[in-house]
């Protein structure tokens, strides 16, 4: 394999892997809001937070690259500070975490749905307040639905096509992931190195996946 | 003894629940068939469960009371509630488990002793018997220093033979602890031993409070 092939995998696992981190705790937020909360205009949230699975990759993209480009208010003000992210790395990671925040949200809510309120209830007559009751006994309790969502937000994050192409490009060494790797290195008739790519993700797949089901099945029976 | 004042009006699945009593009480027995709404009393007292209307009150805090618009959240009502299966936290040990509450600075020593949990301070919740886990969590809800202590058939997940081996927790828990308990049961031995006061619970039916 050559040190091409393995400098994409290390970038691609790298930038999954912080999109998973910085996706989590507004993933948890969410997936509580929606699990233990009753408001109105929840159908909406709920559709919203759903909204990047049904939507295609590309469209998602297309409304980052607007969002974050320079003639949207938000991209100036970036601008305006310094803080470039189209066709960057942070490009790559936030195309990564709004795909795979729908499940990771999705992943937390079921967990957190597993959990008996009584015990939030009990805690909240030993005087704790919502917050520490999350933090002490909800979250722990649906650890296992949220180590799942993870995993299976960051194998989502690896195989990210569509949104990263558009708002990160395929830059060698910059922004180039496994998945855009593949089909530019197919494009410029290179799929000798495509095909090792294409094995370096079976194999970060298929290790997700069974963690991922592992988790599920042990949550299943504790 | 503490003065304890309860009228509320609560709807059930099958019946409307209506409760009035005030009484100065050490032992209030709650007694009445199963589905006669002890439970839905004692997490209306807890402030888990928000009654339809009426009042309760405590000494003379008002814990909740539809007149007043007054719904004191469970975390500030000060209120020991020990539920049917305990309902000990699985994610924490023993000790985890009873320290919950501790901000509230109770004597976990004294409890230990008091409660013979001794041995299990480091056993993991799953690891113990049903009365085991009542003590837990008895332990876990006098750490708070409530100002009374609700008990939900402590006796119910013990088998029949072992019962005596929780009984005198209780008593020791009213005799050196000096806290006022409600006590839900369908068994009128465990009443004649352990409360000074009755309140008959039925199916909807207006609940009369008699001294034992």
């Amino acid at each position: 394999m050559s040190a091409e092939t393995w400098a994409i995998a290390r970038f691609t696992v790298l930038m999954a892997s912080l999109a998973t981190m910085l996706v989590l705790p507004p993933a948890i937020a969410v997936g509580w809001v929606l699990a233990r909360k009753q408001f109105p205009g929840k159908t909406l949230l709920e559709t919203v937070v759903s909204l990047p699975l049904v939507l295609p990759p590309v469209a998602t993209g297309l409304l980052l690259l607007w969002f974050f480009g320079r003639r949207s208010p938000v991209g100036q003000a970036l601008d305006s500070i310094g803080i470039e992210v189209i066709f960057t790395w942070k490009a790559v990671v936030l195309s990564m975490m709004v795909i795979s925040f729908p499940l990771v949200a999705r992943s937390v809510r079921a967990g957190i749905e597993q959990v008996d309120r009584r015990y939030e209830q009990i805690a909240a007559t030993l005087g704790a307040g919502s917050f520490c009751i999350l933090r002490t006994i909800t979250l722990p309790l649906a650890s296992k639905g949220i180590a799942a969502g993870a995993v299976l937000g960051f194998s989502r994050a690896l195989g990210e096509f569509g949104a990263t192409i558009m708002v990160a490009g395929a830059i060698p060494g910059r922004t180039r992931t496994i998945a855009v790797g593949i089909y530019t290195l197919v494009e410029t008739g290179r799929e000798e190195a495509a095909w090792s790519l294409v094995l370096v993700s079976a194999v970060l797949a298929f290790g997700a996946i069974y963690i991922s089901n592992r988790l599920v099945t042990q949550g299943g029976r504790a | 003894m503490i003065d304890l004042s309860i009228d509320v009006t609560m709807r059930q699945d099958a019946f409307t629940l209506r409760v009035q009593d005030a009484a100065s009480v050490e032992v209030l027995g709650l007694f009445g068939p199963s589905g006669s709404g002890k439970t839905s009393l004692l997490e209306a007292i807890a402030g888990i469960r928000t009654p339809d209307a009426g009042e309760i009150r405590i000494g003379d805090r008002i814990l909740f009371s539809s007149a007043k618009r007054i719904n004191l959240p469970a975390r500030q009502r000060r209120i020991g509630y020990v539920p049917q299966d305990a309902l000990l936290f699985p994610n924490l040990d023993v000790t985890g488990n009873i320290n919950y509450g501790k901000h509230a600075a109770g004597d976990f020593e004294s409890l230990v002793q008091i409660l013979d949990l001794q041995s299990l301070l480091e056993r993991r919740v799953k690891m113990l018997s049903g009365g085991e886990k009542q003590r837990v969590a008895i332990a876990r809800a006098l750490m708070t220093r409530p100002s009374i202590l609700l008990l939900d058939e402590p006796l119910a997940g013990v088998d029949r033979g072992r019962r005596d081996v929780i009984l005198p927790y209780i008593l020791r828990i009213r005799k050196e602890l000096h806290v006022p308990l409600i006590y839900v049961t369908h068994d009128r031995q465990e009443l004649e031993t352990i409360a000074d006061r009755v309140l008959h619970l039925d199916r909807g039916s207006a609940a009369a409070s008699s001294a034992v």
